[in-house]
């Protein structure tokens, strides 16, 4: 097996959430496609760092997923702060600035 | 280094020696890179299509999992347990409980707000998805040198030098990163109080200034010959205390009067506790004692008719 295999399970990860981030419109679950597109790219880290040699990409894997916790924090602050002023938690919902 | 404190370190040995010549895979590896890689689409289509939001969080908890499996297959055993700690420990717990405080909705809408917003998507999803797979499959020289050199301290070690040496700023700028989200989340859930908060005196001061009664309401049919509940109490001067008979009686028209009481021996005979299906006695009642809506029921309310009920709280 090569180990561009792992790329490629990678990439369709990688399209199956942005392909929820584009139809769902729970914001909740549009946020879950996004941890996902990142946890993907992880994974491609990962093995770049194993056909390198190199274990630079474990570590840049590392700061991703320390940024990703930092970012899954404040989103969902976000996602809460709108669901008490609107009580939805649906993307469609937050239209304030529409005409 | 003991061997207890490497963990994976008995997983990726024989897969190290696998790889290092000739940059392929054990057919070991290859089993299970096919099975969980499976079991990870199937996941993430479940986070894709599934209706309830708590099944699509519980898929990519599956995919995540999953993807700690192929950390420590690829010779990552540290980026696998921070993956089961961080993302499957606390981030999914976090989406959880934020998912139950908002509210599990369980008809997600499935209306297109823009029109033909699906087969778009659709579109360039596969599109995507094609392009990236055949560049990952076609790409020339993919060839792999493998990490044994590199984990050689095993794979903490390794990794723990190039995080404290070359990306000591970026782990600086990481932890300023943290603080910040931390404090961003705390002032974007923070409420400003509009009103002065009201406490047990604040609620005594505003009691008494309305002019409510002070203090705690009689009980009914104290002085009354008899200690029923739906008989007014009566006061010193001897008239029925209206406002100690239970609200609730006095709204369904259930309340008798002393009067009725006193006035009826055949009352103690026993049976006092059957005539509550007739309304005229009640109605008889209410008349011997002033026009209903006397006491504390407010004025305007029949006070024996079952029609608008007050919630009661």
């Amino acid at each position: 097996m090569n180990l561009a295999n792992y790329v490629a399970l990678s990439a369709v990860l990688f399209t199956i959430g942005a392909c929820t981030v584009l139809v769902r419109r729970n914001a909740i679950i549009v946020f879950l496609g996004i941890e996902m597109m990142l946890n993907s790219a992880n994974l491609a880290l990962v093995t770049f760092a194993r056909m390198h040699g190199d274990l630079t990409g474990q570590v840049v894997a590392f700061f991703v997923m320390v940024v990703a916790a930092a970012e899954v924090v404040i989103g969902l602050a976000i996602i809460v702060a709108i669901y008490r002023t609107r009580r939805s938690a649906s993307v469609d919902d937050v239209n304030l600035l529409k005409s | 280094m003991t061997p207890a404190l490497q963990p994976g370190g008995a997983v990726t040995g024989p897969l190290v020696a696998a790889l290092a010549e000739t940059g392929r895979t054990s057919t070991g590896e290859a089993v299970l890179f096919w099975t969980v890689g499976t079991v990870m689409v199937v996941a993430a289509l479940g986070l894709l299509l599934s209706r309830r939001t708590v099944y699509a969080a519980m898929s990519v908890v599956v995919v995540m999992i999953s993807l700690a499996v192929l950390y420590v297959a690829q010779e990552a055993p540290f980026l696998g347990v921070v993956q089961v700690v961080v993302y499957t420990g606390a981030v999914m717990i976090l989406f959880l409980f934020v998912l139950m405080l908002v509210g599990v909705d369980p008809s997600d809408s499935l209306t297109e707000t823009i029109k033909g917003q699906r087969p778009i998507a659709l579109l360039l999803g596969l599109g995507l998805g094609g392009t990236l797979v055949a560049v990952a499959l076609t790409a020339a020289d993919i060839r792999s040198v493998g990490l044994a050199e590199a984990n050689a301290d095993s794979n903490p070690v390794g990794v723990a030098r190039i995080i404290f040496g070359d990306f000591a700023l970026g782990l600086q700028a990481v932890a300023i990163l943290l603080i910040t989200a931390a404090v961003g989340a705390i002032v974007f859930t923070h409420r400003e109080r509009l009103t002065r908060r009201m406490g047990q005196r604040e609620r005594q001061e505003a009691r008494m200034r309305s002019g409510a009664h002070p203090v705690n309401l009689p009980a009914p049919g104290v002085y009354a010959g008899t200690n029923a509940m739906d008989v007014p109490a009566l006061g010193p001067d001897g008239r029925p205390l209206e406002h100690s008979v239970p609200r609730v009686l006095r709204i369904r028209g259930q309340r008798r009067s002393p009067a009725e009481v006193h006035m009826d021996p055949s009352r103690y005979a026993g049976d006092h506790h059957l005539r509550g299906s007739g309304d005229q006695g009640v109605q008889a009642a209410g008349e011997v004692l002033g026009p209903p809506g006397a006491g504390s029921t407010p004025p305007g309310r029949d006070v024996a008719g079952a029609g608008d009920e007050e919630p009661i709280r």
